[in-house]
């Protein structure tokens, strides 16, 4: 029958439209995140193979490889022992405590990486509050430990990073047919069988999912090594080192490293996930949680909460401690020995160190704007049209999340810097506007993400409907596409204004006088050891994301006209 | 291992102020079918999970042979057990699926794909142990089901609504099949289900729940020609109750200005009072036409037809506003005849209104 004809064939004018959408969204793709790789590819082999050749023999350079691999690897296998066993613990058994303890577990992830990584410095640093006190304590000449080095990045890595273990093994949990572990215990398998031959078995997606999220930015990560360092190389950071030291061939040859093993890391899962021949049906039941039966285990749950919870908050009260101390104070007393407001008071009012606030604040605001009309449109695309060329952009808009942020900044550096035809003469380096062009890359993937996630869940035949009902393309816009993919929106908009606002690796490539964001300033306050002005900046930085998030609930609450309408 | 006998004395569970399970006491024989109907909420998957181990009364016991089993863990209880949506182990082929209890009893792999085999073989899958249980059409999935739970010689078979994924053809068969194989084997059953066509066909006898409460207990005949109580007369098959008078060795039914005396179905000894005020369980297939002005008939109007295949189901209007289905082989009245309703089989059944 004619009318029964597959609905989603696109016919001429559908298929114009959806180039009118998709040519602009591919040619900004294109410009922004696929072409920025050629110079630096391009100038690793400027002039031969040399530039290679002094890569694999500079021992220097050997070491940051060797030492990127052992920390990544390091960090997922740390963050995969701390996120698994707290995800089960939390989803699968009720104790005294797990409701403070599940309100805590994710708050690592709020800290924005390089404030997170001073908080980590005023608590285990060598003159940190605990370094020392156990020094004071125990009457020891030196500090008890050094926290430098490859022990320092992983320990600072798997305390921040097993968050995503956390949530992604949790999330898997939740859908998890419960039924199946009956089915194994009524058959027989005692708790460690069902675990080891049946749960982690069919959790496997999602632990391998969080494992590469571990291993992507372990991989890139550029505070904690920066910071905690030493003398120990890292890729992100050598690359750094050697655009310092003028050696822009074999920095090129390290960006390209890196961003290739990221890549490969992230193609080798996607193959691997796609072998993968069964999925988890959605029927069944949830588990419940259950108290544990040991009498001894129930008294101690509440002692083992009070220490995690102590262990997690800490860092953050660590910086609020540190933000009121009295600049120049705080020498080598266990704790700052005198506190004011003095630190708030100059951020308030010292306009040198004003400026910082409202260039990232602005800044942040600009690039998640450009995000939501970009990625709408490109989820859009990706989601509810068929066209050729599809798996291509996905793979373009997955790009900025595989390419860790330092490569991402030398690409923008090494493309927009002279008036280039092929960069069609946009010269940005040097400019304001470089700064929220890097936050607009980087937040692509995360909004766009969001946003197909909101418009998978909405029947493709809606959209139809309307057309059919013969609504003008606005109309559907506004009161069918946007409406379904409002949750994503605003959950994307968060997760990008807040990589915005506290992104440290490519600003402190990328950054120049007129646009230098809260943390160049906040490093560069660590730097000389005003500690209290950097820490009371780092705390107007947490509360900023929380405003962001708080915002977005409250956006997320109020009642939407035009759902309830099309609800009605 | 032989089938056990299992029992449920007052096994209770509360889910806040809700007693989802209320002082359910039940016995299943050796040998024996027993299936647990009423409608979503009624308790009976809570009170299998009870007896499966998979969830704790709060209080009552289950025992199996005699022996108090409430608080040993499922591992330890040697059910086999039948979910709805089966749980089978997506990640494994089908006869690792049927070995994987086995597996558990810590058996030789050669011994168990053997064992596995032979089970599958006797489920009507034999052959279809390498595919991969995500291949298997429903029916197929339920079979497996069955054999995994069957391969580990279980004292009882739990089954919680095994029927309710398939289609209505195939779900006719697998009744069939079902009964069959859990007669030769002489298993004791315990199973769920909100189907009474299931449970009919299926158990031996049959305890219908409602709140958490066991309303009535017996073989289907009991449950439909007997009930208990409304609750029962309502929730099994299809019937209109209608007010009577209770004589206690007979009723009077009287609609509108027709009175009848009919023979009634409860066994009545000298000492329980008849019901003050009683109803009538009037099945569409215990009525029947007869002439609008013939004697006992009463007078109505059809306003409703619905054909069922074997029969065709009226809606009579009768005086005062009365609506009684009869069915009846004669296709051939319509909406707007007058007709005369007769009874066409007593005894009929009276509850108590």
């Amino acid at each position: 029958m004619s009318d029964a004809a597959p609905a989603r064939a696109p016919t001429r004018r559908a298929a114009l439209a959806t180039w009118l959408i998709a040519a602009p969204v591919i040619a900004i793709l294109l410009l922004t995140v696929v072409w920025p790789n050629v110079p630096v590819i391009a100038g690793s082999f400027e002039g031969g193979l040399g530039h290679w050749r002094a890569f694999f023999t500079n021992p220097s350079d050997r070491d940051a490889l060797k030492n990127t691999i052992v920390v990544a690897v390091a960090s997922v296998i740390a963050a995969t022992a701390i996120g698994l066993p707290l995800a089960f613990l939390l989803t699968r058994a009720e104790f005294r405590g797990r409701q403070t303890l599940a309100a805590v577990a994710t708050l690592p992830a709020a800290l924005p990486p390089l404030v997170g990584v001073l908080a980590f410095y005023f608590l285990y640093g060598e003159s940190g509050v605990l370094t020392r006190g156990l020094q004071h304590v125990f009457g020891l000449t030196s500090a008890p430990w050094t926290f430098t080095g490859v022990p320092a990045i992983i320990f600072v890595h798997a305390s921040t990073m097993y968050v995503y273990v956390f949530l992604l093994v949790s999330a898997g949990l939740e859908r998890y047919d419960s039924s199946l572990d009956e089915a194994a215990a009524g058959l027989g398998a005692g708790a460690i069988r069902r675990l080891w031959r049946v749960t982690l078995p069919l959790l496997t997606p999602a632990i391998a999912g969080a494992m590469l999220l571990v291993f992507m930015s372990a991989l890139g990560s550029f505070s904690a090594p920066f910071i905690f360092g030493g003398g120990v190389r890292v890729l992100s950071t050598q690359i750094l080192a050697s655009r310092t030291n003028n050696q822009f061939g074999v920095a090129f040859v390290e960006t390209t490293v890196l961003a290739v093993s990221a890549v490969a890391a992230l193609a080798l899962f996607r193959w691997v996930e796609r072998r993968r021949g069964y999925v988890l049906s959605g029927k069944g039941q949830r588990s419940q949680r259950r108290a544990p039966r040991s009498v001894i285990v129930r008294a101690l749950a509440p002692f083992l909460v009070a220490i995690l919870v102590t262990v997690l908050v800490l860092p953050h009260a660590m910086l609020a401690l540190v933000s009121f101390a009295r600049e120049g104070a705080w020498t080598t007393q266990v704790l700052p020995p005198s506190y004011g407001f003095d630190n708030f008071r100059r951020l308030a009012t010292d306009p040198h160190l004003w400026t910082p606030i409202r260039n990232s604040v602005t800044m942040a605001l600009v690039a998640t704007l450009a995000n939501v009309i970009f990625c709408v449109a490109a989820a859009y695309l990706v989601v509810m049209r068929q066209f050729r060329g599809r798996r291509v952009l996905e793979v373009m808009l997955s790009l900025p999340w595989a390419i860790p942020a330092t490569a991402i900044a030398i690409g923008l550096a090494s493309t927009f810097n002279r008036n280039d035809p092929l960069a069609l003469r946009v010269v940005l380096v040097g400019t304001y506007w470089i700064l929220p062009l890097a936050y607009f890359i980087r937040g692509v993937p995360l909004v766009t993400t969001a946003v197909e996630g909101s418009l998978r869940q909405m029947d493709p035949s809606t959209e139809e409907a309307a057309r059919g009902l013969g609504s003008p393309w606005w109309l559907i816009l506004r009161r069918v596409v946007l409406p379904a993919a409002k949750p994503g929106i605003v959950a994307g908009a968060v997760l990008a204004a807040i990589t915005a606002i506290g992104e440290f690796v490519a600003s402190t490539v990328l950054y120049t006088h007129s646009n230098r964001p809260i943390s160049v300033e906040i490093y560069a306050q660590f730097r000389t050891g005003t500690f209290g002005t950097a820490a009371a900046y780092s705390l107007l930085l947490i509360l900023l994301v929380l405003v962001i998030t708080l915002l977005a609930r409250w956006g997320e609450n109020r009642v939407d006209p035009g759902s309830s309408t099309l609800a009605g | 291992m032989s089938a056990g006998s299992l029992a449920l004395n007052g096994l209770t569970r509360v889910f806040g102020s809700t007693r989802a399970v209320d002082n359910v006491t039940l016995e299943v024989q050796a040998g024996e079918l027993l299936a647990l109907i009423g409608a979503s909420g009624s308790g009976k998957t809570t009170t299998l999970r009870m007896v499966a181990g998979h969830d704790m009364p709060d209080a009552g016991t289950v025992t199996l042979d005699g022996v108090d089993i409430t608080n040993l863990p499922p591992q330890r209880r040697n059910f086999g057990m039948v979910f709805q949506h089966y749980a089978l182990f997506p990640h494994m082929t089908v006869e690792e699926n049927v070995a994987f209890g086995l597996e558990a009893r810590r058996m030789g792999k050669a011994v168990r794909l053997e064992r596995a085999q032979s089970v599958l073989a006797g489920v009507g899958l034999d052959g279809a142990g390498k595919r991969a249980v995500q291949s298997l059409s429903g029916g197929e999935q339920q079979r497996v089901a069955l054999a995994r739970a069957l391969v580990i010689e279980p004292r009882a078979l739990l089954l919680d609504e095994p029927l309710s994924n398939l289609d209505p053809t195939l779900r006719r068969t697998m009744r069939a099949e079902l009964r069959d194989t859990l007669r030769r084997l002489h298993m004791t059953a315990l199973f769920v289900t909100h189907d009474q066509e299931d449970a009919f066909a299926i158990a031996d006898r049959v305890a219908l729940m409602r709140k958490g409460r066991v309303l009535q207990v017996g073989t289907p005949e009991d449950l439909y020609d007997r009930p208990v109580s409304r609750d029962v007369a309502e929730f099994i098959g299809r019937a209109r109750l209608l007010p009577a008078v209770d004589c206690g060795t007979h009723a009077i039914l009287k609609i509108g200005n027709v009175e009848r005396r009919i023979g009634i179905a409860a066994d009545r000894s000298a000492s329980v009072k008849p019901f003050t005020e009683a109803l009538a369980v009037l099945r569409p297939e215990s009525l029947c036409f007869t002439s609008p002005a013939g004697e006992g008939a009463f007078p109505g109007t059809i306003v409703g037809r619905r054909f069922t295949g074997s029969t065709v189901t009226y809606d009579v209007l009768l005086e005062s506003e009365a609506i009684v289905e009869v069915a009846s082989l004669d296709r051939e009245m319509h909406e707007g005849d007058r007709v005369g309703v007769g009874i066409a089989r007593e005894p009929i059944a009276l509850v108590e209104a």
